[in-house]
């Protein structure tokens, strides 16, 4: 498993945002977490790559295994953890500098890197983030000139070029018209191929198209777990089927 | 829009208007009164004759030198604790504390500033009458300013480019210092310099600490004493033994003073629309 964690609880203070999800994922599959708002999702993803560490009175208890090692055990280095475990937020944040320049910013916080070669990632990202070809002759443009499908693609492509081997997604999509939505559904197959995704949506049919496996969540419980299609088609559990049928959310 | 509204706004109008009018009416005074005096020698010649003739040139350049020291020694601690504040310190009675004691640095009279630069600099740390002890004396007066300007800088800046940053696996400090600062300076520059020209204008803070009614040359060092505009005009105003003479020259001070001051602003305005720019692009 490249993923997995075991009795997770996270508490923000004394309120409890998690209670005990055990769940795992393969490496170089989509796992979709679903659920309502506030359901503990999105609380889940930011686990995997500790950003919750950055609000404060934050607890987590439990295991999270990244490789079989525990991403909480004291003296784990988090800027390296970050490194491994990249992040797209759910609006798209590009950083007021220039494509080419947001596309570096995270190589460029490593080791000094020939400029021959950060062209070279540069580029590669782009190109798996299928964006390339759009701005390949605006490469020192602001980033912020871009359209929103576009700033998307560019954040997909500033987290893939520090070659991570997990890319989180928080809802990248909800801001994005069906174009764009569906240009970044389409991107995700490819990517899945050399990374293991984990992407938290509102949307059940985006869950449904581009995941292997989904994940239920309500108020704080991980309700079920199942490859995608068994999800949507038999549920098990009953908060699931009302859930993904509808009936509330 | 109905007869209320029309009043309502015109009214609003009339006080915008009114703004507009007396800074026309103050640089037109100022101006005019110095007019037959202004010539390009007023800016680069020494005064002469009591005063009466020749130019202000060592009263600008104290004043501009005055204007690096302040910003030398402002600028850094100014913005490394608006940094502090914001990005690492944690909401305790320390923060309340440093919050304190700026809202009442910034409502310490700017005389008692001149004062205490007196007890810090030209005594205590025995720089003399100079330069550096005004310089130092202004760079503490201007201080709450910058670190006000700096802290509201740095707090327009997204949360979205501190985690983005930090999700790309950046330190605290690099997401700082590479993302997070570079999208505050437009804001923190303004907030520098429009404290730099508020300084340019203060008297009482100097008046104790070096600056100095006359002297023929411009000062050899930073432990020298200097003459500065804002002193200049005051002692042109009311010190002098013939004040009715030398008025035409008190203006032509002022109105310099009021470029040097406009010049800044400008400068900030041009700075900030520059930096913008090239965020934005």
């Amino acid at each position: 498993m490249k993923i997995q964690s075991k009795k997770l609880e996270v508490w923000y203070g004394n309120k409890q945002a998690l209670h005990a999800v055990d769940l795992a994922m393969q490496e170089h599959t989509i796992t979709a977490l679903i659920g309502p708002s506030g359901c503990g999702k999105s609380t889940y993803l930011r686990c995997l790559n500790r950003m919750n560490d950055t609000i404060e009175g934050v607890v987590v208890k439990g295991g999270l295994l990244l490789d079989g090692y525990d991403v909480y055990e004291p003296g784990v280095d988090v800027v390296a953890l970050r490194r491994r475990v990249g992040m797209v937020f759910q609006k798209a944040n590009p950083f007021p500098k220039s494509i080419f320049d947001n596309v570096a910013f995270g190589l460029r916080l490593g080791p000094r890197i020939p400029k021959t070669e950060l062209d070279g990632r540069v580029e590669q990202a782009l190109t798996r983030a299928a964006l390339w070809e759009e701005v390949r002759d605006r490469l020192t443009g602001s980033a912020l000139g871009l359209s929103g499908g576009q700033q998307q693609r560019l954040c997909i492509a500033r987290a893939l070029a520090v070659e991570p081997e997990v890319l989180l997604m928080d809802e990248p999509t909800s801001a994005l018209d069906p174009i764009a939505t569906a240009k970044i559904e389409e991107l995700l197959h490819g990517l899945a191929d050399r990374y293991t995704i984990v992407i938290v949506t509102h949307n059940m049919q985006q869950a449904a198209r581009v995941s292997d496996q989904t994940a239920f969540f309500f108020m704080g419980q991980l309700i079920e777990v199942a490859p995608t299609d068994d999800l949507f088609t038999h549920p098990t559990v009953k908060k699931t089927e009302e859930y993904i049928t509808g009936r509330f959310g | 829009m109905n007869r209320n509204e029309r009043t309502g706004f015109g009214l609003l109008a009339i006080c915008a208007g009114f703004l507009v009018l007396l800074v026309v009416a103050l640089v037109g005074y100022v101006v005019s009164g110095g007019w037959s005096v202004l010539s390009f020698g007023f800016l680069t010649e020494v005064p002469r004759n009591g005063m009466r003739e020749g130019g202000i040139w060592p009263p600008i350049f104290g004043t501009i030198v005055l204007m690096l020291i302040t910003a030398v020694s402002a600028t850094p601690l100014g913005v490394g604790c608006a940094i502090y504040l914001v990005e690492y310190a944690r909401e305790g009675w320390l923060v309340r504390l440093i919050r304190l004691s700026i809202r009442n640095l910034s409502g310490v009279p700017s005389v008692v500033y001149g004062l205490f630069g007196v007890g810090l600099f030209v005594n205590g740390l025995g720089f003399g009458p100079s330069l550096l002890a005004s310089g130092l004396t202004l760079g503490l007066l201007t201080l709450p300013w910058t670190i006000t300007a700096s802290e509201e800088a740095l707090r327009r800046v997204p949360r979205s480019y501190r985690d983005g940053a930090l999700a790309l696996g950046a330190t605290p400090w690099e997401a700082i210092s590479k993302n997070v600062i570079p999208a505050a300076l437009p804001g923190m520059l303004t907030g520098i310099i429009l404290g730099l020209a508020r300084a340019a204008g203060e008297t009482a803070p100097i008046l104790f600490t070096g600056v100095t009614f006359s002297r023929p040359d411009i000062p050899h060092s930073v432990f020298d004493t200097y003459m500065a505009l804002p002193y200049h005009l005051y002692i042109l105003s009311t010190q002098h033994q013939d004040i009715v003479t030398v008025r035409p020259v008190a203006f032509a001070t002022a109105t310099v003073l009021l470029g040097i001051v406009l010049v800044i602003n400008g400068t900030a305005a041009v700075v900030r629309s520059r930096l913008r720019a090239a965020q934005v692009g």
